[in-house]
């Protein structure tokens, strides 16, 4: 019996223990193991027929019928076939197309997650069995688990993490990028109407409708722009403060470092709120002084003058400068002590004087630090959602432009296209654009770092 | 036989001892030249004109909350007949202690979660060999890219659908998971710094992997976890997006909504009271921050090290 059973070939019990998922373990006699696996396989099969009704017999339709698994991956193939509709009997129930997409797609990623215990029983069964027909030794299923909980100590402590990744990132972003392809938005909400899969309707809008595609253009234009202005001067300005902090004429360094460093640490959604108050055209105190003193005549309404955009956007580069040049200053300043005096010392002999000195050595010091900064700093004013819409909230307004004022960042168009406008597959192919924008920065920025090649 | 003596004489220290050099900066200053005066002059010139332009939106808004009335006209940065009824105000007729409890709610349990998951998963990535380590790593570092927003209007959509709005719980585990790629690998890149002889010997004591990480490696992290720490603790007193999205009944408001909302009409005249507000939300981070300015900015950059 024992030496027939040995001959078994490895692929045996494995397609038993794909069938039957722990067949192939008992095959094996490890009853533990299969038992294990078996649990798996019974709660797929028993969620599957109890949440469903599989009584229906020749009725059966996985709309009304359907459990758990095939309700939602029918929900998520169709997003529902019968809208809400009025009969004479009052409302009918109709599919809810969203709430089907989500639900199809948690089966989905339960479905995945099951996969992996399947592949793990099916190898398991197959490669135990080589390794005994190889002569290996029998292994008991406690020894087993034993070795297995000592080995999968990491997986213990990162779950909590990664569950709520999960089911708080991964599926908000999977899901957002299924919306992209739907017809999602105002003219189209459930339950009362059905959602329907649209193919690259929604990229072919953006790109093919000429009023979208200035939109997106000029925004992106402006964002750019703004990305790059806004790094620029805040590591500038920064910079400067933190070479003048160093030098040692400065009495009182400490204090003066301490001032500069507060439009940094007051929190900035009040900062941008108050210059906000500051640049109100009809009340603001800034209009009124400039009026006050005679340098214009009438008050000047900042963020919503249509015929002056640029002036919006040179006041918001202004405050953003405000915000942002404590945070290089801080560190650039702490690079700056850590370079030793001696690079000095040995520069001064050779006769080079101070701007030399900071051309030369100062300059490129600081820079080799900083440069991952910059890359950081260009992609969250890329996505500097805070600054723009407290101040401006996009304004003024641009008639050229669907749904976004001459301020608005691609981040802040798509937050009133989403939230107030409710296009939310317009939003959605949006937020797709940035994040391949954003992920192509990031990446190229990674390359050229170690923590990538240390991995 | 001696130990062999250097041929050389070990050279002076870089950087002589700091009161001499300062004595030596002050005896330069007294007995500097014109034109080293006249820098100087300048040099403290522009210090101060950028101090002016940093200080004065700072004194214009607590001027504004101390200021009689209640319009954005009759704030002034030096009110003349100072007044603290819109302190008062804040507290009586607006719900801003609810508003602030919220917040604090939302910021505590998002600095205690964070604070948790990333030092364990960090401690994982770093010091443990396991399958499925560098794909989670990856993983994680893409996901990251996506902004914090995009994730936030898909979770709006699904939260809207299922009914799970307004709660204050639910915002704080969103705001946990969305911080929660970053963290990690702050954390493991700190992590992988601390020398792992540490470990080693006490793993070859017989400690456990639990003991190891509580007992040695958990102390050892105290910077980058005070970083994560106020980072996260901060964060949603000014986060305004998810909130903004997943909260809606007037008593499930957080301060930045709130205050946000009072500015946005200029013609309900409650511009000072907003200022009271905005100065009480202010003040407590601007201390938190000037202190630990130390903390922040190396958690800052060392963030940017290992991405």
């Amino acid at each position: 019996m024992s030496t027939a059973q040995q001959r078994l070939p490895a692929s045996v019990p494995g397609i038993a223990s794909a069938l039957v998922w722990g067949s192939g373990q008992l095959l094996n006699r490890q009853a533990g193991k299969a038992a294990f696996f078996f649990v798996f396989f019974a709660a797929l099969i028993g969620w599957e027929i109890g949440s469903g009704n599989y009584y229906a017999g020749m009725d059966y339709t996985p709309r009304s019928n359907g459990g758990f698994f095939v309700k939602g991956l029918w929900g998520l193939i169709t997003l529902g076939t019968k809208p809400r509709e009025m009969t004479l009997t009052g409302l009918t129930e109709g599919d809810n197309s969203i709430v089907l997409m989500a639900n199809g797609l948690i089966s989905l990623l339960t479905l995945a997650l099951l996969a992996i215990v399947w592949i793990w029983g099916v190898r398991d069964a197959a490669g135990y069995r080589r390794r005994l027909n190889d002569g290996g030794p029998r292994q008991s299923s406690l020894a087993y688990f034993k070795r297995l909980w000592e080995h999968s100590f990491a997986y213990i402590v990162l779950s909590p993490g990664m569950l709520l990744i999960v089911f708080m990132s991964v599926l908000p972003v999977l899901f957002g990028i299924l919306v992209a392809f739907t017809d999602y938005n105002r003219d189209n909400l459930p339950p009362k109407n059905l959602v329907h899969w649209v193919g690259f309707e929604n990229f072919a809008t953006i790109f093919a409708v000429p009023s979208w595609t200035a939109t997106f253009l000029g925004v992106l234009g402006w964002t750019l722009v703004w990305a790059v202005v806004a790094t620029a001067t805040t590591y500038a300005a920064g910079f400067l403060q933190a070479v003048l902090l160093a030098n040692r004429k400065v009495r009182f360094p400490r204090v003066w470092r301490s001032i500069f460093l507060l439009p940094w640490a007051v929190p900035g959604i009040v900062s941008a709120l108050v210059f906000r108050s500051m640049f109100n055209g009809q009340f603001g105190p800034i209009s009124q002084w400039l009026v006050d003193v005679g340098i214009t005549d009438e008050r000047v309404y900042w963020f919503t003058d249509p015929s002056h955009p640029n002036l919006a956007r040179g006041i918001a580069l202004l405050v953003n400068l405000w915000l942002g040049f404590p945070f290089f200053m801080a560190l650039v300043g702490g690079v700056l002590t850590n370079i030793p005096d001696s690079y000095y010392e040995a520069a001064r002999m050779d006769g080079a004087g101070p701007l030399q000195q900071l051309r030369h050595i100062t300059l490129p010091v600081v820079h080799r630090t900083v440069s991952p900064l910059l890359i950081l700093a260009f992609v969250s004013n890329f996505n500097n959602f805070g600054v723009i819409y407290f101040l401006t909230q996009g304004g003024p307004d641009n008639a050229g432009y669907r749904f976004a004022g001459s301020t608005d960042l691609l981040i802040t168009w798509l937050f009133t296209l989403t939230l107030d406008n409710r296009l939310y597959n317009i939003g959605a192919v949006m937020s797709m654009l940035i994040f391949v924008i954003v992920g192509t920065i990031s990446v190229w920025n990674l390359n050229r770092s170690k923590a990538i090649r240390e991995l | 036989m001696t130990a062999p003596q250097p041929l050389i004489a070990p050279e002076p220290g870089p950087a002589p001892d700091p009161a001499l050099r300062a004595r030596n900066a002050r005896r330069r200053r007294r007995t500097a030249p014109r034109s080293e005066r006249v820098a100087s002059a300048f040099l403290h010139l522009e210090l101060l004109v950028v101090a002016v332009i940093v200080i004065f939106p700072l004194l214009w808004i607590v001027g504004a909350s101390f200021s009689p009335g209640t319009g954005l006209a009759n704030a002034s940065p030096i009110p003349e007949n100072a007044t603290v009824e819109h302190y008062v105000n804040l507290f009586t007729n607006t719900s801003y202690g609810r508003w602030y409890l919220n917040s604090l709610y939302v910021a505590t349990l998002n600095m205690v979660g964070s604070v948790v998951l990333s030092a364990l998963c960090g401690y994982v990535f770093s010091r443990i060999r396991f399958r499925g380590r560098k794909a989670g790593l990856l993983g994680i570092l893409i996901l990251q890219m996506f902004p914090t927003f995009l994730t936030a209007i898909a979770v709006y959509m699904l939260f809207l659908n299922f009914g799970l709005l307004d709660s204050l719980t639910g915002l704080a585990l969103v705001s946990i998971a969305a911080a929660l790629p970053y963290n990690t690998w702050l954390m493991k890149g700190y992590t992988d710094n601390l020398p792992s002889s540490l470990d080693e010997a006490a793993a070859i004591d017989g400690a456990s992997r639990w003991t190891i990480f509580v007992r040695i490696v958990l102390p050892l992290m105290r910077p980058m976890l005070t970083f994560v720490a106020i980072t996260q603790f901060t964060m949603p007193w000014m986060d305004f997006i998810l909130p903004r999205l997943l909260l809606q009944s007037p008593d499930k408001q957080t301060v930045a909504l709130g205050l946000f909302a009072m500015i946005e009409d200029v013609y309900q005249n409650a511009f000072t009271t907003f200022a009271a507000g905005a100065v009480i939300l202010a003040v407590p981070i601007t201390i938190l921050y000037i202190v630990l300015q130390r903390y922040l900015v190396t958690g800052a950059s060392a963030g940017a090290e290992k991405g």
